[in-house]
């Protein structure tokens, strides 16, 4: 919005030391610009990272067992037998191969849904960022609305309304309702009257540039780390959604991964199913690969891209 | 019970089939007169062809399907492999109420064939003939499906109950099977003092087995004219049950682990759950689920309430029925009748399901198939006696699966804090009592 002070000023360390601190504390060995170590932060960082790798450990653990493996060991250490390539096969190969089927519904629901919700988000933020009109503030406070609302408390509602239009068990209920990403637009909004200066704009369309120009070669390039941002938040979130589909879908034909694995996981309550909690872990693990993959991958770009349109020249 | 709830997808079925209910009952009778249908139509039908849709969860469906489309070429088994339990009466009332989407067979377990058919929900498959098949079933299901004439359904398995026990466990500390239920309670007590990791059984609160416990020591807690209702859980019989049941529980030697969990699986292997008391359709999970345990199990009868007392008590169990709305009832009902009546029950047999019918319960073939999961017992034979022995005055609510919904929050309190297992079981029936007037129905206390 204001132009950045030229100074590199240390603007995160400026505001915590200005603000009274006891002088006494001063004497001890405290040397600006480098940060100092905190044992209890350190202690709360390790503890977070065991919270959110231990389950990662224990699933990547567990996939290697066989379903009387499973009873027989603990779950934090291997068993006697090693079989995850047999497991990654029968999960393939499990009821005529349903995982493969599952796994490119999910990319499906993923490009279209999640591809589609942020290309919307990219328009509507670009504009409502950019363009002055009537009716502005009802649009924002609509999208506000929008964002405190979760998708599940929808998912009822949405379901009787596909009923009546019969889009129910296709693959459009799942779809259409992820296209719209409240939080997605209010990120691009927010990007995009931060990273493209309106003198920018301005100057493109008295050189003679339309609007449709304008966005794609000015603007675009320059919304580019909000896109990426966007779009692994959509795609995360369609990737892992499961109450939609629960409610939308009847057809194991068209579920998602996640509906798929909770399917195979309730086969083991019920009458004559076969138990394959071996198969349900193998497969869990098989579909968080490609999001760690997308994770590892865009996120550099993403930092990167942040950092980028953080300082401006 | 057959599997877990979850409730809130349970009370959305229930809300939404209830609400169905209740206008259907308010309307006119239309619709619920019997239709007429002659063997003649019904092959015509076969000969013209048409797509069944089936949702069901029977594994051994699969296999009748391809068989019956083998048959009859014309005909096409839309097979939709259903998710168990509550999520299968979410979908099932959803359909209804929209009037759209109605498979043309359900699988409905038979402590829920009551609350469709007095919706409505079902078509009475007398006028199809199959009144005339009555003989051919053991008493408790065909007690299930039936309603004075009409028929609602044709039974595709049964759950009479039996003692899966772990002899392994058993044999170690010198445990004797217990044959009546005070035995058990003390095989509780050697059991878990020899081994305190070792319970007896697992129990925190199960609807399904509360019930077919009550069932066998002959307590009758509901009774059901129509629309009138009784519930009434104070009877001596059901005074049996909770006192060996409190006691379990008071000197805890029930292991904390909830049926069909992956610790319930884990807890059946490792000999920390040594006994479970089920119907007869277990040996196909226990082979698949606890593959480690093969030849430690073996089945006796389920222990009685009086020395020598045969009685027994159906848990699970479900039957193929044909909703109302269903577009081709002519082909359902030849499937329905293949399936469980016809050729389709030797083929779903063979793969490990436990029959309704007396044909194949009293075969010498059936009789004499020696499990290996539970060192070569010939484990059918005690079921058959066990099935032959299910008293068939029982009934179910008509809105059993919201009772069964709300189980935990009442008797399952006695599991897991200092109320008393009676004490639950009266706020079970004041629960029930106050739904079923809510819903219209006559409820007597």
């Amino acid at each position: 919005m204001t132009t950045p002070v030229t100074t590199p000023a240390p603007a995160a360390a400026a505001p915590a030391g200005v603000s009274s601190p006891p002088r006494l504390r001063r004497v001890k060995d405290h040397r600006p610009g480098r940060p100092r170590r905190s044992k209890l932060l350190t202690v709360l960082t390790s503890l977070v990272v065991l919270y959110t790798v231990v389950p990662l450990i224990w699933l990547v653990i567990n996939a290697t067992k066989t379903q009387s493996g499973l009873a027989n060991s603990g779950g934090l250490w291997f068993a006697d037998d090693f079989a995850l390539w047999e497991n990654i096969r029968d999960t393939f190969t499990y009821g005529d191969g349903i995982f493969t089927r599952w796994l490119l519904n999910t990319l499906l629901y993923v490009v279209l849904g999640a591809g589609g919700a942020t290309l919307l988000a990219v328009l509507g933020g670009y504009a409502l960022a950019k363009f002055d009109f009537p009716g502005k503030r009802g649009v924002f406070a609509t999208v506000i609305g929008a964002v405190a609302v979760p998708g599940t408390a929808l998912a009822v509602p949405t379901f009787l309304m596909f009923s009546k239009m019969g889009l129910t068990d296709t693959p459009w209920a799942v779809i259409l309702p992820s296209l719209v990403s409240p939080f997605g637009l209010y990120l691009m909004w927010v990007f995009a009257s931060e990273a493209i200066p309106t003198e920018l704009l301005e100057a493109a369309r008295m050189d003679g540039a339309g609007e449709a120009r304008t966005f794609f070669t000015v603007a675009l390039p320059l919304l580019a780390p909000g896109i990426v941002t966007v779009l692994l938040f959509t795609t995360v979130a369609t990737w892992n959604n499961y109450f939609l589909p629960l409610i939308m879908l009847k057809d194991p034909d068209w579920y998602p991964l996640t509906l798929g694995l909770s399917a195979w996981n309730s086969q083991a309550e019920t009458v004559g199913g076969e138990v394959v909690f071996n198969l349900v872990i193998t497969g869990s693990l098989l579909t968080i690969l490609p999001l760690v993959v997308a994770f590892l991958f865009l996120q550099k770009y993403w930092q990167s891209g942040l950092a980028a349109g953080s300082v401006k020249e | 019970m057959r599997r877990r709830t979850s409730r809130l997808l349970g009370g959305i079925a229930l809300v939404t089939s209830l609400a169905l209910g209740a206008t259907a009952c308010g309307g006119s009778d239309d619709g619920a007169g019997t239709e007429s249908v002659s063997a003649e139509d019904i092959q015509a039908a076969l000969d013209k062809g048409g797509t069944v849709t089936v949702w069901s969860w029977e594994p051994t469906l699969k296999t009748v399907a391809a068989d019956f489309q083998k048959k009859y070429p014309k005909v096409k088994i839309n097979l939709v492999s259903e998710r168990s339990g509550d999520k299968h009466y979410t979908a099932l009332s959803n359909a209804i109420s929209a009037g759209k989407g109605v498979p043309d067979v359900a699988q409905l377990e038979y402590f829920s064939v009551g609350q469709y058919s007095l919706t409505k929900g079902l078509t009475d498959l007398s006028g199809f003939g199959a009144g005339k098949l009555a003989s051919k079933y053991t008493a408790g299901p065909w007690n299930a499906v039936t309603e004075g004439d009409k028929v609602y359904g044709l039974p595709m398995d049964s759950g009479p109950m039996a003692l899966f026990y772990n002899k392994k466990v058993f044999d170690k500390y010198k445990i004797a099977v217990p044959t009546t239920w005070d035995e058990y309670l003390d095989a509780a007590r050697k059991l878990h003092k020899a081994d305190p990791k070792a319970y007896i059984a697992n129990d925190t609160g199960d609807a399904g087995f509360t019930t077919s416990l009550l069932w066998q020591a002959g307590s009758r807690p509901y009774k059901v004219d129509g629309t009138s209702v009784k519930i009434d859980f104070s009877d001596a019989s059901a005074k049996k049950f909770t006192t060996v049941w409190q006691k379990l529980i008071d000197e805890k030697l029930l292991a904390p682990v909830t049926s069909w969990t992956d610790d319930w699986y884990k807890g059946l292997g490792d000999g920390s759950i040594a006994t479970l008391s089920t119907g007869a359709w277990m040996p196909a999970n226990f082979e698949s689920g606890v593959p480690n345990a093969s030849g430690q199990w073996r089945v006796a009868p389920l222990p009685a309430w009086t020395k020598g007392d045969k009685a027994s008590a159906e848990n699970g169990g479900s039957a193929l029925t044909v909703p109302a709305l269903a577009r081709n009832k002519e082909l359902a009902y030849a499937f329905v009748e293949y399936a469980n009546s016809g050729e389709g029950v030797a083929s779903r047999v063979s793969e490990g399901a436990f029959p309704a019918t007396q044909a194949e319960l009293k075969s010498a073939e059936f009789l004499g198939k020696e499990f290996p999961y539970f060192g070569g017992q010939k484990a059918n034979e005690i079921f058959a006696d066990s099935a032959a022995n299910v008293a068939d005055d029982w009934s179910y609510l008509p809105f059993q699966a919201y009772a069964n919904s709300i189980f935990n929050d009442t008797v399952g309190k006695a599991y897991i804090s200092g109320t008393r297992l009676e004490d639950g079981l009266k706020a079970w029936q004041d629960a029930s009592v106050k739904y079923g007037e809510e819903q219209g129905f006559t409820v007597e206390k």
